[in-house]
């Protein structure tokens, strides 16, 4: 059976998505040399780990001094969002055994969006293993690819990498300031961040605003108006 | 534990996590508050991380080129320019405010 035009598009907009992200795998894998990593370790987080915003986050607090115990909590803070997408998902592509497995391992932002972008649950579900597998492929390549080249770069200050860092990490925020709430809180965020830094080890920061940004979010939720009772 | 240790772990547990999400029961993680508050968290997160990665020397707050990379970031943003661009544009600016000396 030939595939249907919007399956075919799918395919193709999960292809170039995973081509854009895997171009960043490069910074990721530089990057994560220069937090003290070696290639291997990169390597093994691109393949397990594989959720960008976890990554960058780890080699973030390990760069930063931070405890080994940090990193891995943040890692997992960030992570949490990948189960909410896993949800939406599982509906959708029905998957079981060894499928639902990889299904899982490729289940983050990206593949999400292109699934969620399509119209029919054909397409949805092409779309979501073009995305998933695309990234994978051309994320994990590209991540050895910079994790060499930061080996041989030496002294990351030199060509800036610590500045690429907190632009990658400015990068990751910024589609998730559209709404107004998501602005505040990130500025809460910020400044209990900056407060912490000067009394607390370095990787407590960012924990420190984790928890205060959960307890707002959390007592400050209302349920809108149109769905209450409808769920 | 080592550092080896570390990334076997957190690795681990965020596989975990995407796991999860295909086993959980779907009314833990349907309540809208949940959802609300882990994305909030996501947020919340990585605007910690933007403030550590630019301040932090330790366990201090200093002022140096990564200032200059951060700015240059925020531009390029606000000009929609893709992911990969702004990381290079970040790091030129790092390095090339210091290459003149300061920072």
């Amino acid at each position: 059976m030939p595939a249907s035009p919007s399956v075919r598009s799918a395919v193709r907009q999960g292809i170039s998505v995973g081509l854009a992200t895997g171009a960043y795998g490069v910074s990721f894998g530089a990057l994560s040399v220069a937090s003290g990593l070696d290639v291997w370790q990169t390597c093994v987080l691109s393949l397990l780990m594989f959720t960008g915003g976890s990554q960058f986050a780890f080699i973030g607090v390990i760069g930063g001094g931070g405890a080994g115990a940090a990193a891995t909590a943040t890692a997992a803070l960030l992570g949490i969002r990948n189960s909410l997408y896993g949800l939406q998902m599982a509906s959708l592509l029905r998957a079981h055994g060894l499928r639902r497995f990889a299904a899982a391992q490729v289940t983050i932002d990206e593949s999400t969006a292109v699934a969620l972008a399509q119209d029919d649950p054909p397409a949805q579900r092409a779309g979501f293993w073009a995305a998933g597998l695309g990234v994978f492929v051309f994320w994990n390549l590209t991540t050895l690819a910079g994790a060499l080249l930061g080996d041989v770069l030496g002294d990351p200050a030199r060509w800036g990498l610590d500045g690429a860092a907190a632009a990658a990490f400015l990068a990751l925020l910024w589609p998730r300031l559209a709404q107004r709430q998501a602005q505040a809180i990130g500025a809460v965020a910020a400044v209990v961040a900056a407060v912490v830094i000067p009394i607390a080890p370095a990787g407590i920061p960012v924990l420190a605003a984790a928890a205060v940004t959960a307890a707002i979010a959390w007592w400050q939720y209302r349920e809108p108006p149109h769905v209450r009772g409808t769920t | 534990m080592s550092l080896w240790g570390w990334v076997l772990l957190a690795a681990v547990i965020c596989l975990v996590i995407k796991v999860a999400g295909y086993l959980v029961p779907s009314e833990v993680l349907e309540n809208r508050r949940v959802a609300h508050t882990a994305a909030m968290v996501t947020c919340g997160l990585l605007a910690a991380l933007v403030v550590t990665q630019t301040f932090a020397a330790g366990s201090a707050l200093v002022l140096d080129a990564r200032v200059a990379a951060i700015a240059v970031a925020a531009v390029a943003l606000w000009l929609r320019a893709p992911f990969i661009v702004v990381v290079l544009l970040g790091a030129l600016a790092a390095a090339g405010v210091r290459a003149l000396g300061w920072g």
